[in-house]
């Protein structure tokens, strides 16, 4: 079966350049202005949408994206209109492929049958649960992959050669490189082992891999990206949206500009990478 | 109630799984699986280790003080004039509570498995002091996540772990209680998953700490058996415990759980009453969700946002339950109920004045429970509760609410 993840990868290898995929948290600042921002991300450059699902308790998150969940949450954020955003979304743009990302808990309590089916119409490609191991597929993974809406698994530097081909038994659409211990919005360590680490993925699978967890700037993005098949953005995005908002954390007329501006020049940053590689 | 089939025995779980029925798994992040499978392949040795046991049993008799005493309240069972009651009294031990049975496994396990850094999370400082304790003990560095909410309303035991020599880091996400406490030692575990044990405080958290934190505090309840087998020659027809996280609790249980005449009750923080929000009851107000690695009874929106808790005892305050307790609970084998702040700020101070014991907040909700029980029990019934802990930590935030200047 043909998905947009197959579509989107295969074109990217023409155009020999990695994926940027952008993170928002669905919700944050607000319902309206988290559907502009979203709007406009493929415009800006980014070719997959994370989009968050704010939970109360974000375990494997840092200090910004556990803010802006609350600020979400703050906002009347839920499930269903988390997949709302994702059924606008649709109306306008049938091509870039949508991911949620977020724990098990509100998918869990909303029903796995109801999120699936409410999530297959309003036009999802794939889910990140980060609570989720392969030692739990039955919960959610595996009735996912029978509806069609892939389940990216999170690699992690833990994730030995003996572990990985668990990982990656049902993975589909992308594997997720986390690039270091720890959560999200840290600093990275070592661009270099990020290659490496990549390539170890790789001699394990065909799916394209994607690297996140600590790329901030469009510099890393570019050395991230000449061993990735593509590079995710989260935090510094999250950020953006928090430094354009006034004293009140309310949006302003900046608000989905700066996202722009930042995710412009991530994506001229990843389609630097194999260019400078080549040089 | 959930009808479940009745399994032969209470006593096998979790399966190979973690699963208590549908409670407990493995809800953790990638990045911990390695560490959480190597932890369990350790468990599974330690455990089978006679030499590990042997050492556990000499600490918890020299260190510890165990056993501690079974004692007969006969002032408290001639004041409520129904069933004969007795203390199992782990508010002897040291650092006060039943937490330094487990503290002391899990620092041994730490130590078979080559971690050289401790983290523990604590909402009363229970489980903060007995981790720092054993730190101090075993010559680890101890990292202490406590709820800046908790910091302010225990002060005495964030004082203690000080000077312990743990550094005790205050978590001012969500509303800083315990809960908040687990997400950051959680992110540090993450972090540091190299050189890092996290010592889990209850009963609770990804398979194998249910089962691993129940194995440790079991020894309470094979201690009650057999003392009390001394004493009156035959089993309790009641056991009651407070349940928070419920490692206390389970560790009364468990030995029993195959003895059909021996019936147990749960108490658990009902704050200022079920009929308002401030309560921490999540198995009798609360429904299965998934949280801290675990599927159990969690206090939740309809969202599936987790809810935070309320209870005058900082060690109640945890909106989920362990996972066994969970099963129990639908399998019928186990009652739960509330009591409220009030109801166990009575117990309080009638334990103080009537048998000279100042008890835990924490277990003082298990005694409104015995007040409420005994007086309809025959005089040749037996009640055993877990008194858990001592209320020495607790004196100052009591002596606050009872309008007493300190």
């Amino acid at each position: 079966m043909t998905n947009r993840f197959d579509t989107l990868f295969a074109r990217l290898r023409d155009e020999d350049r990695p994926a940027l995929v952008t993170y928002i948290m669905g919700g944050d600042p607000d319902f309206d202005t988290s559907v502009e921002i979203m709007a406009a991300l493929p415009g800006a450059g980014a070719d997959i949408i994370e989009l968050g699902m704010p939970f109360s308790d974000p375990m494997a998150d840092g200090p910004a994206i556990q803010a802006a969940g609350q600020r979400a949450l703050s906002g009347g954020q839920t499930l269903a209109r988390t997949l709302d955003m994702v059924r606008r979304f649709r109306r306008a743009d049938t091509e870039t492929p949508i991911v949620l990302m977020g724990y098990y808990n509100p998918i869990y309590i909303h029903g796995v049958d109801r999120f699936l089916a409410d999530a297959g119409e309003a036009g999802l490609d794939g889910l990140i649960v980060v609570d989720l191991p392969p030692e739990m597929d039955g919960e959610l993974c595996l009735p996912a992959l029978d509806a069609g809406i892939s389940f990216i698994r999170l690699a992690t530097p833990t994730t030995d050669d003996r572990r990985l081909p668990t990982v990656l038994a049902n993975t589909s659409g992308f594997v997720y490189y986390v690039s270091m211990t720890g959560i999200t919005g840290s600093a990275i360590a070592d661009t270099g082992a990020v290659g490496q680490a990549v390539s170890r993925i790789k001699a394990h699978t065909p799916l394209p891999v994607c690297v996140g967890f600590g790329v901030k700037t469009a510099e890393q993005a570019r050395t991230i990206g000449r061993d990735a098949d593509g590079v995710v953005v989260g935090t510094a995005i999250v950020q953006a949206i928090v430094n354009s908002l006034d004293d009140e954390e309310r949006a302003t007329p900046d608000t989905v500009a700066a996202v722009g501006t930042l995710v412009g020049g991530l994506a001229a940053g990843v389609r630097g990478a194999r260019l400078e590689a080549a040089e | 109630m959930n009808t479940i089939a009745q399994p032969n025995s209470f006593r096998t779980g979790p399966d190979e799984q973690g699963m208590f029925g549908i409670f407990g798994g493995r809800f953790v992040a990638e990045t911990l699986m390695p560490l959480i499978l190597d932890l369990q392949e350790k468990w599974d040795a330690a455990k089978a280790d006679p030499a590990f046991l042997a050492e556990l049993d000499e600490l918890g008799r020299h260190y510890t003080g165990r056993p501690s005493p079974l004692y007969f309240a006969e002032r408290l069972t001639a004041h409520l004039g129904g069933a004969r009651i007795y203390f199992k009294r782990d508010e002897l031990n040291h650092t006060g509570s039943h937490k330094i049975n487990n503290c002391l496994g899990q620092i041994l396990l730490a130590r078979r498995m080559g971690k050289t850094r401790i983290i523990a999370e604590t909402g009363a400082g229970q489980h903060g002091v007995a981790s720092a304790t054993v730190c101090a003990r075993f010559g680890f560095p101890c990292h202490i996540y406590m709820g800046a909410t908790d910091i302010e309303r225990q002060a005495p035991n964030v004082f203690r772990m000080k000077l312990l020599g743990a550094e005790v880091t205050p978590v001012t996400s969500g509303h800083g209680t315990l809960k908040d406490a687990m997400n950051e030692a959680l992110r540090d575990w993450v972090t540091n998953v190299d050189s890092t044990y996290y010592i889990i405080g209850t009963a609770a958290g990804p398979h194998p700490y249910p089962e691993m934190v129940r194995d440790f505090q079991s020894v309470i309840g094979r201690e009650a058996r057999e003392q009390l087998m001394q004493a009156e020659g035959r089993l309790p027809d009641l056991l009651v415990a407070a349940v928070g996280g419920g490692s206390n609790a389970i560790g009364l249980f468990h030995p029993f759980l195959d003895e059909k005449d021996v019936a147990m009750v749960g108490v658990e923080a009902g704050g200022k009453g079920l009929d308002t929000d401030e309560h921490c009851a999540s198995l009798t107000a609360g429904r299965p969700g998934v949280l801290h690695g675990n599927r159990t009874y969690l206090l939740q929106d309809g969202d599936g946002q987790i809810e935070e808790g309320h209870s005058i005892s900082a060690g109640l305050d945890y909106p989920g339950i362990g996972p066994e307790h969970s099963w129990l609970k639908e399998s019928g084998r186990v009652e739960y109920v509330p009591a409220t702040d009030d109801e166990a700020l009575e117990a309080f101070q009638l334990l103080s004045r009537i048998e000279g014991i100042i008890p835990a907040l924490e277990p003082s909700h298990a005694l409104a429970e015995v007040v409420k029980r005994a007086p309809k029990m025959g005089r040749d019934r037996i009640i055993v509760m877990n008194l858990c802990g001592r209320g020495d930590k607790d004196v100052f935030a009591v002596g606050k609410r009872l309008g007493f200047d300190l």
